[in-house]
């Protein structure tokens, strides 16, 4: 069985995002970027799963300008075997990612599909959903453990009232929630020799995957600033405040 | 045609919270139409409490054995094919609406607009990006229905009151028979729910064990409050999941919000933000919490919060 994993690059979850002044977009001009950390969550499981014998092959992909091949490298030296690069220079909202993905899948004929549940700069959480409806497959969203057997999975999921547990049958759609794993690190020899394993590029036009209408930014602000706060010197003005206020 | 489809959710007794926040949020759409489906496997006292939703005008009710616990790749479908009737399909963004709408949204063949918390006009919407660090403005193509989910933290509950009429519906998708439900272990608790209490306390990576954090549960339960807790303290096994408060938790607009050994890491903030009151505690004057607390208390959590507790 082959997993495809798929990994976004998005400004590192440790950089504080600033809209540009002129509402424009977001200042991502000279900022950290690394792997959508639920991507690397997903392909930590991908890797564990083959690591047990449950898997032969893991692949990562990512879809984006040449950029992408850092997060692919990175991806390598996790541990996967080789990586596909689906070049275009436009960044792609979610409809047109699953589009490409499923074109991917029929290709690459993967028994799982491991996506992370959101991408932290668009915070959609929509991708997965999306390959797995268009593919006709299961989907299993939000995956906080994953066991394979007879060509099953039982995954529990993190749902509002707790832990879900569904039965899903290959080949199936995965997305990964925080606490699936966490992921290793990537060693230096790790880093040599992930150049040498294979990263093929595909160019989007070639895959014949028909994007979708997307929806159309037309404006960035901040968030709106909560009111500067007051520290207080005891519990007991701590009651006197919220006293009044109304809140007790 | 202009005609709203709100997917309504409930646990067979009861309709969520998140279903007349819904239908507030499509209020600002300024259309009168607005349906709310229900699928499930007994819908008689859901479908009576989605009718009294001011602003409903129809509840329909698919009921179906398929339908006892809701699954995204068995209801997809039936959105689908009912889509043609409307120009909007909207939900709140639970983690069942999460799941369910984009693998409807993909069969119609449109983008959806996720965690939309204003109406700008029928299709154009604002909605946080970037853990809330941004809103963008986004507009819908002309052509296709708006399919979003609705971010229950931005909106009250629509009042009640109203007196929508019933109607049965039939289901007209088949079970795709790939995908079962197994079971769902909740942490259930007594307390309030976590999403809609008006009141919530929250502990952090302070607290440091799980013993320890009765001591929050001991506040929460003396104010009437429900119990949150950051990422920190839910990785490290202090509290079920379904506490987590953030960006990947949830995202809640109490009108008390306390933050207790919580140091306000950009995540967890998100989940925050629409609180009335933010309270927090903290021994590091220098958190960052205390940055959006509107008020701050530096020290000891283990000697505050029982203090706190007494003098309540
Ligand atoms: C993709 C992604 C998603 C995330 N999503 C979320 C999310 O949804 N929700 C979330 O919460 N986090 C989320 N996080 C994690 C987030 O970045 C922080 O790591 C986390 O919120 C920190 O939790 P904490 O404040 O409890 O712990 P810490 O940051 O360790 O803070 C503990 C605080 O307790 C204070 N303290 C210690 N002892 C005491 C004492 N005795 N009395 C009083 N104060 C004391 C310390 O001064 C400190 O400020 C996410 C991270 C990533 C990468
Ligand atoms: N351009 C992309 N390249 C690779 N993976 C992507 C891309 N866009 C989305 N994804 C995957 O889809 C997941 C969910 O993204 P989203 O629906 O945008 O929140 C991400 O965690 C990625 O795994």
């Amino acid at each position: 069985m082959k997993i495809l994993v798929t990994i976004k690059r998005v400004v590192d979850y440790n950089v504080r995002v600033r809209v540009k002044p002129d509402g424009s977009g977001v200042e991502t001009e000279g900022v950290k970027m690394s792997i959508n950390p639920f991507d690397e969550i997903a392909l930590e499981e991908a890797l564990r799963i083959k690591e047990r014998g449950e898997a032969e092959e893991v692949i990562v992909t990512s879809i984006g300008g040449n950029e992408v091949q850092q997060q692919l490298r990175t991806g390598l030296a996790m541990g996967a075997d080789r990586a596909i690069q689906v070049e275009t220079d436009q960044p792609v909202q979610p409809l047109t990612a699953a589009r490409i993905l499923l074109k991917l899948v029929e290709k690459e004929q993967p028994g799982i599909v491991f996506l992370g549940k959101q991408a932290i700069d668009d915070d959609c959480n929509q991708t997965g959903q999306m390959l797995a409806a268009l593919w006709g497959r299961p989907q299993a969203t939000f995956a906080s453990k994953v066991e394979l057997a007879d060509g099953k999975a039982t995954v529990t999921r993190e749902v509002d009232a707790g832990l879900e547990v569904n039965e899903v049958d290959l080949p199936a759609v995965m997305t990964s929630d925080l606490r699936l794993n966490e992921p290793r690190f990537v060693k230096l020899p790790d880093i040599m020799k992930a150049k040498r394993k294979p990263l093929e590029t595909l160019a989007l036009a070639d895959l014949g995957a028909e994007p979708a209408a997307d929806l159309v930014a037309t404006a960035y602000e901040p968030p709106p600033k909560r009111g500067g706060g007051k520290l207080v010197a005891s519990v007991a003005e701590l009651i006197g405040e919220l006293k009044n206020k109304g809140l007790l | 045609m202009a005609k709203v489809l709100i997917i309504g959710e409930h646990d067979g007794h009861n309709l969520n919270p998140a279903t007349a926040k819904t239908v507030q949020g499509a209020s600002g759409l300024h259309i009168d139409d607005v349906d709310v489906v229900l699928f499930g496997s007994d819908l008689d006292a859901v479908a009576a409490q989605a009718a009294a939703v001011a602003g409903v005008q129809r509840v329909l009710t698919v009921t179906h054995d398929d339908f006892a616990h809701p699954l995204a790749a068995r209801i997809a479908p039936e959105i689908a094919a009912m889509a043609g009737d409307y120009s909007h399909i909207l939900t709140g963004s639970t983690t069942l609406g999460k799941d369910l709408l984009p693998r409807a949204a993909a069969l119609i063949g449109v983008n959806q607009v996720s965690d939309i918390m204003e109406v700008l006009d029928a299709r154009t919407f604002k909605r946080p990006i970037y853990a809330g660090n941004a809103i963008v403005t986004v507009q819908v193509p002309e052509g296709a229905p708006v399919v979003g989910t609705i971010r229950t933290a931005s909106f009250a509950a629509a009042g009640e009151g109203g007196s929508a009429e019933i109607v049965a519906a039939e289901a007209r998708a088949e079970d795709p028979g790939h995908t079962r439900f197994v079971r769902v272990e909740g942490g259930g608790g007594d307390g309030p729910d976590l999403a809609s209490a008006d009141i919530v306390i929250s502990g952090g990576r302070a607290l440091g064990s799980s013993d320890n954090f009765a001591v929050i549960h001991s506040l929460a339960k003396k104010m009437g409050a429900a119990v949150g807790a950051s990422r920190a303290a839910v990785d490290a096994g202090y509290v079920p999941n379904e506490l987590q408060v953030g960006q990947t938790g949830k995202i809640i607009a109490p009108d008390l919000y306390f933050a207790i050994g919580i140091s306000g890491a950009i995540q967890h903030l998100t989940g925050i933000k629409d609180a009335g009151t933010i309270v927090a505690i903290n021994k590091d004057a220098e958190a960052p919490i205390f940055e959006i607390a509107d008020f701050g208390l530096v020290g000891d959590l283990f000697e505050i919060v029982p203090e706190l507790e007494k003098a309540l």
